[in-house]
């Protein structure tokens, strides 16, 4: 194998080389990007059905989409009753990134549950946001009479250990979560 | 040389971590509990199993001046393709191990290992190197991150054994605790590569 002449660094060699592989990992990316594509997006919407079921009260069928201040909206009903809003929300103010979560309101306007729907927090620190210890707080409580806010700020939930920022993060996104349920409240 | 010897030199004497000190940011920052170093280290070894293979086939085909551009292109493509596989037919791994994939593209063990090893020797030396190297990887941090979790929260692999509400050396599961951790368990190495020289 070592006598084998290893092939000239002429510009013609390099570039011709240099653009094979390219194409060739292009080819193999693009293959495998069309044959994961109907898995991946299947994956996606199980999580979203998931997240759904979790954080709305039982329900029998969802309602029409509606955007309210730049959040999502999903309406659930059971017969012809509203039994719930599941709100997306989305804070900038993570420690790694964005957190987009997912909060649900009953028919009293209670935060009935919330699920993580992606977070780039610090893995082991701020990623114990989906820890139910730290999300479940806010379980069953009036945004009315329950300061969403951490105890550092003035507010009712205590913050994950040594992750404050991500704590305010999620809290943030649920603050503006709260904010579009009563706006876009029918 | 053969196959085997390739394949042990990873744990002890060539171990990536702690003797040879590479690819320190995925070791210092994925670390924080057994399974994140874990399952890190065995994607690490997919990709670098992979690349060393094709490196050491594509190694009388790359020109010598444009050789680092090439194995990096290599490199990137399995570790996208991994990432999308792994997103597409394993969401439940996919969530706890997303963040680090991305990560692996700069891991300099992959890119270490493609220059001073598989751009020199066969695909079946090859395959033993990376298989070597990426285990030794992956159980330098499964042994870190199982560290950093039992004196930072109590718990390995998520098993919880001293209770939560005592106090836990938080400091293990944060960045300094890393490097704490890993002076301490790379002098313990020294300590018996040297015993075992003596």
């Amino acid at each position: 194998m070592a006598d084998k002449k290893k092939l000239e660094s002429s510009f013609k060699n390099m570039l011709i080389v240099l653009a094979a592989i390219s194409l060739v990992s292009a080819l193999a990316i693009g293959f495998t990007y069309t044959k994961t594509k109907p898995a991946a997006e299947k994956v996606q919407l199980e999580k979203s059905k998931k997240a759904l079921e979790a954080v709305l009260p039982a329900f029998e069928k969802l309602g029409d989409k509606y955007e309210a201040e730049g959040c999502r909206l999903t309406p659930a009903y059971k017969g012809e009753e509203l039994v719930g809003t599941a709100v997306e929300a989305v804070s900038n103010k993570g420690f790694g990134g964005d957190v987009q979560i997912l909060v649900g309101f009953d028919a009293e306007g209670k935060i009935h549950n919330t699920a993580i729907l992606s977070i780039k927090e610090t893995p082991g620190l701020g990623s114990n946001m989906a820890n139910p210890k730290f999300k479940d707080q806010v379980n069953g409580k009036d945004p009315e009479n329950f300061k969403l806010s951490v105890k550092k700020d003035g507010g009712d939930v205590d913050a994950i250990t040594a992750a404050t920022i991500s704590s305010r993060a999620f809290l943030d996104a649920l603050n503006k979560a709260v904010a579009a349920y009563r706006s876009g409240k029918k | 040389m053969s196959a085997w010897k390739e394949f042990t030199k990873g744990f002890i004497k060539e171990n990536p971590t702690f003797v040879l000190l590479l690819g320190m940011c995925p070791t210092l920052g994925t670390t924080t509990s057994s399974i994140n170093g874990l399952s890190m280290g065995l994607a690490a070894t997919v990709v670098l199993i992979c690349s060393n293979c094709v490196i050491s086939l594509l190694k009388n085909v790359i020109p010598d001046k444009v050789r680092i551009p090439g194995f990096i292109v290599v490199i990137a493509s399995f570790v996208t393709v991994v990432d999308l596989v792994m997103q597409a037919y394993l969401p439940d791994l996919y969530e706890t191990l997303g963040l680090f994939i991305p990560l692996i593209v700069v891991n300099c063990i992959i890119l270490g290992r493609a220059e001073a090893f598989a751009s020199k020797n066969g695909v079946l030396l090859s395959a033993a190197d990376g298989l070597g190297i990426g285990l030794g990887f992956t159980m330098s941090l499964t042994i870190l991150g199982s560290v950093r979790e039992i004196l930072g929260n109590g718990s390995v692999f998520g098993f919880q054994f001293i209770p939560e509400n005592i106090d836990k050396i938080l400091l293990f599961i944060m960045p300094p605790g890393a490097f704490i951790a890993l002076g301490f368990l790379i002098a313990l190495v020294n300590h018996i590569k040297n015993r075992k020289a003596a």
